[in-house]
């Protein structure tokens, strides 16, 4: 056998790479878009890394924030990642679309709870006085905050959507597909917000 | 009601209101035209409402070509006001619109005639040259085109109503603060760019999952033309650094808006993290609009010295180290910020060493040419040109990365004509190359030559003697952005000869226009009948001229770096004519709904019309969910469909 029709053979082996169908498309799509939302928040963080002693005067980290108050959000916002990979897991199972929905409902209060919370904790600081035009470092903490806060406002938004077609449509090919692009969101959600518990409540408490 | 809009906003001053009126006369008489030949609806179903990405890549060029007429007369009256005021003499612009200039045509210029022209261009050639049928999210493409227009119409706008920012293009604080620009000219600077980066970033994901997913079956990563590993390299860059510019402005504009202290002089904020985010920014953007046109570049030289490509595999390597090393550099552009000698040192020896792969690149360009039988036609007088005048920049470029050089030459002209010296010579030079070469392609027939030739001719003489007096004024120490020159400083004749040279490119710019009315005009005597008019090597040269809206009605099988030139004259084989049905997305005005709605959320942010702020916000989410819920987006393309139009080509 030539070199040339190894060659040939090993590309008719190689998938034939415009058939990649376009939920693949999306989803991997999708990862990089992740990639570069990352990054927004990367952006963020540094700021406050700069900020965060620029407190001009006002209230430090450690002097605002109730940890268990945080501990409590942060929970609800894990368990809210688990629920919703049950609904990932039943979207593969056959005659499972009632779970899915379930497990989206509950992932979609749990997401409502922590937004809640959160929106609790703005207002508690805002009454204080201590609002985002006291200092440096309380601009870095709203923004920095409230932009995952609208990120998950962004995201139940889209759960809504995708709850609604789920149960119009079924489990298919791609409502399966647009599970796992929200599922991959809902999940980065939660990594930034252990960075965001890490750097803003945990370090600032010391 | 109306927010902070009230009668006031129009300008009064001569200038702008005849701009004003020019430009609603254009508008005027565009849609005068539309009525009178009754192209509303062809317009609305076979352009605006277009996914088809060669379409799509056509109107980002339009709107590229608008927008330079802009910011070039821009060039045109600051050089006028430099010459008009010295002296006693205040010249013809009081110095806050001179400010709103300045601003308004590095804006422009950057974001609305570079990234255009660029993602035009990837929207024309990318998919062709990979083989596949359209972008990997056509949709989006739409969506991102449109976007892009709505903030240069919000740019535009911004000479009707109110005000543009007078900040410099890069708006830094606390300048750009609310305390120093109470008005509304630094919010339609914020929100223009915010709407164009959303579409610049969606765009760049798309770019980057089209080359990654969809390229026809045998080309690996190592046969990609070097043109597609250019705009991979560059949209990578994108999805990394348009994320920053997004933060760094939303924060700007959270201090604007809302009272933060982000980036004000007191309450803790920090001035100086807005000049580090945004050359964090910045400097890589500078990469993302030059390494395509090192792509061009290598395909002209390519295709005009009738050889392949010398050093393919050192091309692919300096383009991804130039991708890695853009990120190293950002904070030459502040030497003078005070970070201390070690960081200055480290920032001044990485951009030292960046020369070297945009060495490596020029050496290669030049062995291509070495021996082979070169014809100079226009894309490859572009591509000479551009060698000669990128060199130049290059190593001025390398003189002002000493830091101590930096420290007397920061902010002066000798700054100012490197970076033209590099922009004009490269992205300039390289976007026109690349549009003659690959215009037979898109429309079916070649530009003329002669007028293109002389374009040339006026651009390259007209841009040295445009810039090289900026070098020695700026050696002398005159600074940028000035409105005003004492009388005292002698720098006058050296203004006029750049005056000069702005009319020699000016003349250069009317030649250009001419010569798409006289190709259009002539178009039969000059038309492409084989789909292949320069004898190229790559697939996009494989199909039609223009190409079916399918692209390919076979996809092809590669087998080398030279695919075209394999089924040529090489091994390939021939397919045999046997279709199958292919699916194409549906046309759809979703896109330009959303970036209408875009426009509206910006104008209400920058007027404080909340209402309508919300509104559009709740109109954009609406739409979204709409597209989502549509799942009948495809329509098949029969084999039948296919065999017809190709055997009418075949004719």
């Amino acid at each position: 056998m030539t070199t040339e029709t190894l060659t040939h053979q090993k590309e008719s082996l190689r998938p034939r790479r415009e058939s990649a169908d376009s939920e693949s498309k999306a989803l991997f799509g999708f990862w990089i878009y992740i990639m570069s939302d990352a990054l927004l928040f990367a952006s963020i963080f540094a700021t406050y890394a700069v900020l965060q002693n620029n407190t001009f005067g006002g209230p430090s980290a450690r002097e605002l924030f109730s940890m268990p108050f945080v501990l409590t959000e942060t929970l609800i916002l894990l368990v809210s990642s688990f629920t919703f990979g049950l609904a990932s897991l039943y979207a593969h199972h056959h005659n499972s679309k009632n779970k899915v929905l379930a497990w989206l409902l509950v992932t979609f209060l749990l997401g409502v709870a922590f937004l809640a919370m959160e929106a609790t904790e703005f207002t508690k600081l805002f009454q204080e006085g201590n609002s985002w035009q006291r200092s440096g470092f309380l601009s870095g903490f709203f923004t920095l905050v409230g932009t995952h806060g609208l990120h998950v406002t962004a995201g139940l938004i889209w759960m809504s959507g995708l709850i609604v077609q789920v149960w119009r449509r079924g489990i298919t090919t791609t409502t399966i597909g647009k599970v796992g692009t929200l599922g991959l969101f809902w999940h980065f959600l939660d990594i930034v917000w252990i960075f965001i518990f890490t750097f803003v409540y945990l370090i600032g408490a010391i | 009601m109306l927010g902070n809009l009230t009668l006031s906003a129009i300008p009064n001053n001569p200038i702008t209101l005849g701009a004003s009126i020019f430009m609603a006369m254009a508008a005027l008489s565009i849609i005068g035209a539309l009525f009178y030949f009754k192209k509303w609806k062809w317009l609305w179903t076979e352009w605006l409402t277009s996914l088809d990405h060669k379409k799509i890549g056509v109107m980002y060029i339009i709107l590229a070509f608008v927008m330079i007429l802009r910011g070039f007369s821009d060039a045109v009256m600051m050089r006028l006001q430099q010459i008009l005021s010295v002296g006693n003499s205040a010249g013809f612009l009081p110095p806050e619109h001179y400010d709103q200039i300045f601003t308004a045509h590095g804006v422009i210029m950057v974001f609305f005639v570079a990234m255009p022209l660029m993602f035009g261009l990837f929207n024309l050639v990318v998919p062709l040259q990979i083989g596949a049928r359209d972008v990997a999210f056509p949709f989006l493409n739409s969506m991102s085109l449109w976007l892009t227009v709505a903030g240069a119409v919000l740019v535009n706008l911004s000479l009707v109503l109110g005000e543009f920012a007078a900040t410099g293009w890069l708006a830094y604080p606390p300048l750009s603060g609310i305390v120093y620009s109470p008005g509304v000219g630094v919010d339609y600077y914020i929100w223009a760019l915010q709407i164009a980066g959303v579409g610049s970033l969606v765009s760049g994901i798309n770019f980057f999952v089209t080359i990654l997913m969809m390229r026809a079956p045998g080309m690996t990563m190592m046969r990609m033309p070097v043109f597609v590993w250019t705009a991979f390299s560059s949209v990578a860059l994108v999805i990394i650094i348009f994320p920053i510019l997004t933060a760094s402005l939303g924060m700007l504009s959270l201090d604007r808006l809302l009272g933060m202290h982000f980036f004000t002089a007191g309450f803790g904020g920090n001035a100086m993290m807005y000049v580090n985010l945004i050359w964090a920014w910045g400097h890589p953007e500078v990469y993302v609009l030059v390494l395509p046109a090192f792509g061009i570049f290598s395909e002209v030289v390519s295709a005009f010295s009738q050889k392949k490509l010398f050093g393919y595999t050192t091309m692919i390597y300096a383009t991804v180290v130039i991708t890695l090393f853009s990120f190293l550099v950002w904070a030459h552009h502040f030497f003078t910020m005070g970070a201390g000698a070690n960081v200055n040192a480290f920032f001044g020896i990485m951009t030292m060493i960046i020369a070297i792969p945009t060495g490596v690149k020029v050496f290669n360009w030049l062995f291509t040419m070495f021996r082979g039988r070169i014809i100079f036609a226009s894309p490859m007088l572009w591509t000479i040109g551009f060698i000669f005048t990128f060199t130049i920049g290059g190593m001025t470029g390398v003189l002002l990365s000493v830091p101590a050089a930096d420290f007397q030459l920061h902010n002066s002209l000798f700054l100012i004509a490197h970076f033209h010296n590099t922009i004009i010579g490269g992205v300039v030079f390289g976007y026109f190359a690349g549009i003659t070469y690959w215009f037979p392609k898109i429309f079916g027939f070649k530009l003329n030559e002669r007028l293109g030739k002389a374009a040339f001719w006026h651009w390259i003489v007209g841009f040295f003697v445009a810039f090289v007096p900026l070098y020695i004024l700026g050696l002398q120490g005159m600074t940028r952005r000035l409105s005003h020159i004492d009388a005292g400083t002698g720098w006058e004749p050296l203004l006029y000869v750049s005056m000069a040279g702005v009319v020699i490119i000016g003349i250069g710019v009317v030649l250009q226009v001419l010569q798409f009315i006289v190709s259009i005009r002539d178009r039969k005597k000059n038309l492409d009948t084989t789909g292949d008019p320069w004898n190229g090597r790559t697939l996009e040269w494989s199909t039609s001229s223009p190409p079916p809206f399918y692209n390919f009605a076979i996809i092809p099988t590669v087998h080398g770096r030279h695919a075209f030139w394999d089924m040529k004259y090489g091994a390939g084989e021939h397919n045999a004519s046997h279709y199958e049905d292919i699916e194409m997305p549906k046309n759809t005005a979703t896109g330009f709904y959303i970036a209408g709605a875009s426009f509206l959320l910006g104008f209400g942010l920058i007027w404080h019309m909340w209402w309508l702020a919300v509104l559009s916000l709740v109109m954009i989410l609406a739409l979204l969910m709409m597209r989502s819920f549509d799942y009948d987006t495809e329509y098949v393309v029969t084999a039948k469909q296919i065999a017809s139009i190709e055997g009418e080509r075949n004719k």
